[in-house]
């Protein structure tokens, strides 16, 4: 096999794929808002005291991890269509953010409802009994030591996201790995279009590793919930 | 009036009955120490005034009102909107065993987060207060540590501190003492020693005998849900008239 190093470098330093990168951030960012949103309504009503509430989370979690992403990306995009008799069609980007984003949102729900319960209940007792009322003790006394359990696997989510957006190339979203297609389908150089798109996905995930990174060490900061023993005269 | 009423209060929890049947009336001022062998029912007693823990037959009135509970047209009672019961709880203190002060808060956020969130106290005026309290249980220096860089007996003076930030008209101390190692018990009953003298209503669950001996001025004994005797403590403690008081302070008194 040879390396044609001459079209590497010329799609490497082409233009071709900055709007897809652009697209894939994009997409990634908006998918794991929703995907957040969800698990914050998913794991308050996993944990609710309310059972219809429970069984719908329960239900949730159990259908988006059972069936595979890709299968749901095509169904938003061909079958939704069909279903409603074109009352709703979704551009393919649109439609595959959501399918991205509902199924990261059962296993969000699966993280923050984690990181509540590993908070010690004795702090929501002691909200509960200064007088604050459930939401309350929710909003100041349990989030944020949550927080602090639920913002790393989050970036690692992220993470993975970005990468899962490949698959949006089914449905021809203009993401990386679809104009990478695109591109080795016209002149066949698979190996150098491959490289170069995995070039732009190992650059998009060390620019997320820094920001999960810089997050992660400002809620380090703010010394929490953490037991370290932190030497004398470092405090406040 | 009394302050607190507890009437024919029965509780069931995991299959067995935890209360049955407990009436004790405290009056404002007085201070009460609970007595009782471990599973007794006295945590779930304390519990049960501020409604962290539902009743499942008779009531309790704190200052003439149901606490977590409304009485309906037809005289049953039924449960109360969360807001309503919250905004009572607010004026009952509660020391906890485990201390439970806010790992993320310092000692100051500690003592003003409940004023400015419940009461809607500026942030200012709750500072200058809360600095104040820290000060009355001698930790004016402390106030900007987390709760993991002050000892037990540190952080129990802070929760009684946070406590008192609400104004309470009521104090529940369940055990406040028997997480702390035994050098810092002290300091802890000082605290409340003093909050005695300043003519606070106190419930106290304690197995320190001389904390009860010296400042209460009634001791109630439970045993498997009920109160087997209630007396002034000179009495209770030098002529306990039930066996099971007796078969207890016995067995206290050998430990000791
Ligand atoms: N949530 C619960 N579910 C089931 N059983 C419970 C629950 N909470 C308490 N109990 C049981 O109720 C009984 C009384 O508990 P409680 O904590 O009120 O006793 P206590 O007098 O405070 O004891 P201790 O001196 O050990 O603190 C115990 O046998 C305990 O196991
Ligand atoms: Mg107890």
């Amino acid at each position: 096999m040879v390396f044609d190093s001459k079209a590497f470098f010329d799609i490497l330093f082409s233009t071709m794929f900055i709007m897809p990168a652009l697209t894939t951030l994009g997409i990634t960012m908006v998918a794991m808002a929703l995907a957040i949103l969800l698990g914050f309504g998913g794991a308050m009503a996993a944990l609710s005291g309310v059972r219809p509430l429970r069984w719908l989370a329960h239900c949730y979690l159990g259908f988006f991890r059972g069936v595979p992403v890709l299968v749901q990306i095509v169904f938003w995009y061909n079958a939704i269509p069909v279903l409603t008799g074109n009352a709703i069609n979704l551009p393919a980007l649109i439609a595959g953010t959501i399918a991205l984003g509902l199924n990261e949102g059962a296993y969000m729900t699966e993280i923050i409802r984690s990181g509540l319960i590993a908070v010690d209940p004795g702090q929501r007792e002691a909200a509960r009994a200064l007088g604050m009322t459930r939401p309350q003790a929710m909003r100041r006394i349990v989030m944020p030591q949550a927080l602090r359990i639920i913002v790393p696997p989050t970036g690692n989510q992220f993470i993975a996201m970005l990468k899962t957006t490949s698959l949006l190339f089914a449905i021809a979203v203009p993401e990386i790995f679809s104009t990478g297609t695109n591109i080795y389908s016209q002149n066949f150089k698979y190996f150098e279009v491959l490289a170069v798109v995995s070039i732009w996905y190992l650059a998009l995930t060390a620019l997320l590793t820094t920001v999960q990174k810089a997050v992660e060490r400002r809620l380090g900061a703010r010394k929490n919930t953490r037991r370290l023993a932190i030497p004398a005269g470092e405090h406040g | 009036m009394a302050l607190v009423e507890i009437e024919n209060v029965h509780k069931r929890l995991g299959g067995s009955d935890i209360l049955r049947g407990i009436s004790l009336k405290v009056d404002a001022g007085e201070v009460v120490c609970l007595l009782g062998a471990s599973g007794s029912g006295k945590t779930t007693l304390l519990r049960c005034i501020n409604h962290l823990e539902t009743i499942d037959q008779g009531e309790i009135k704190v200052a003439g009102e149901l606490v977590g509970y409304a009485r309906g047209a037809d005289g049953k009672l039924r449960a109360e909107r969360d807001r309503l019961t919250a905004a009572k709880r607010a004026r009952i203190g509660m020391v906890f065993q485990r201390f439970n002060l806010f790992a993320h808060l310092t000692a100051l956020e500690n003592v003003t987060e409940a004023p400015v969130q419940v009461l809607g106290m500026s942030p200012d005026a709750a500072r200058r207060r809360a600095l104040d309290l820290l000060a009355s249980v001698g930790l004016e220096k402390k106030a900007e540590l987390y709760p993991h860089e002050l000892s037990g007996g540190q952080q129990q003076r802070v929760a009684i501190a946070r406590a008192l930030a609400m104004e309470p008209r009521l104090m529940l101390f369940d055990e406040p003492t028997s997480a702390l190692d035994p050098e810092l018990v002290g300091e802890v009953l000082e605290t409340m020693r003093r909050l005695a003298d300043g003519g606070m209503t106190m419930i106290v669950v304690t197995h320190e005998m001389s904390f009860a001996r010296e400042v209460a001025d009634r001791v109630v004994m439970m045993a498997d849900g009920q109160v087997v005797e209630a007396a002034p403590p000179e009495q209770l403690f030098s002529a306990p008239a039930h066996p099971r008081t007796q078969a207890f302070l016995a067995r206290i008194l050998a430990a000791n």
